[in-house]
């Protein structure tokens, strides 16, 4: 909830909305809640991304765990898929909170997930 | 250990879930809910969730877990209070994620539950603003 809390704080702070605000925390808290019930434990990283002049034009979040690893990426992303009996809508759920969503993982070593919420009154330009 | 304190209006039950409930806080939690529903044979219970800032899945299955408890000993239930942010959240996530009845506030709650109550045509209703 703290990580949730903070990803909430930097959201409004770099002039996200109300509702993306929201999103941001609660994607924040499915990707820690993870990493203490599936991996014992991991770091969120969370960071303003900018523009070449320096404008604010996202949020970038990481999570980082030295667990088990995910052996089946597809099926961790499939609703109601849980290793854990519980609802298995954290990783689907957060990957539609945010804009971007990427894992990586290898088995034995660990979980790396990448998410950005681009700033919705910004086109998105990646290029 | 956090304790989740239950208020009792007549036949309802009026719980308050707070953020940050571990799982061995949200266990105890709703034993203690189900127990005094089952000792005082609550016909309804309001559970209020205004407090919350997220609700992630793990909480969703929480609140659902309560609801689906409190039904099977026969007492009608209504999540009360979802900020609206909040739900927009849910919805975004997809999937039913909350599956219980909600109203707007704790006193839609409570009103909606009188009603459900009375629909029930249950004699033993004894609870305030109701006959
Ligand atoms: N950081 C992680 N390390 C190892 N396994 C993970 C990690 N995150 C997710 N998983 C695996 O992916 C599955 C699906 O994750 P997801 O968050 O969708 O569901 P859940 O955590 O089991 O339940 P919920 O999030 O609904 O409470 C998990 O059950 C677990 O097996
Ligand atoms: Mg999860």
């Amino acid at each position: 909830m703290q990580a949730a809390r903070a990803a909430r704080q930097m959201a409004e702070h770099l002039g996200f909305g109300r509702a993306q605000a929201y999103h941001v925390a609660t994607a924040a808290s499915e990707l820690t809640a993870n990493m203490a019930v599936h991996a014992g434990g991991g770091t969120l990283h969370l960071q303003p991304l900018t523009d070449n002049d320096g404008s604010i034009i996202g949020l970038e979040m990481r999570a980082e765990d030295q667990g088990p690893g995910i052996p089946d990426l597809d099926l961790a992303m499939t609703e109601g898929y849980s290793t854990a009996r519980r609802l298995g809508c954290g990783l689907p759920g957060a990957s539609r909170l945010m804009d971007e969503f990427s894992i990586s993982s290898t088995f034995g070593q660990g979980t790396r997930i990448r998410a950005i919420k681009w700033c919705r009154h910004r086109p998105v330009d990646r290029s | 250990m956090k304790k989740i304190p239950i208020l009792r209006l007549g036949r309802i039950l009026l719980v308050s879930i707070q953020e940050d409930l571990t799982d061995n806080e949200a266990m105890q939690f709703q034993s203690d809910l189900v127990n005094k529903v089952a000792e005082i044979e609550a016909l309804g219970v309001a559970v209020d969730i205004t407090a919350l800032d997220v609700v992630d899945s793990y909480m969703a299955r929480v609140i659902n877990d309560t609801a689906s408890m409190v039904r099977l000993l026969g007492a009608e239930v209504v999540i009360c209070g979802i900020q609206p942010y909040v739900a927009m959240t849910l919805i975004e996530m997809g999937r039913d994620l909350i599956g219980a009845d909600c109203a707007f506030n704790l006193d839609q709650g409570l009103e909606m539950l009188r009603e459900r109550i009375a629909h029930r045509g249950d004699i033993r209703f004894t609870g305030d603003g109701d006959e």
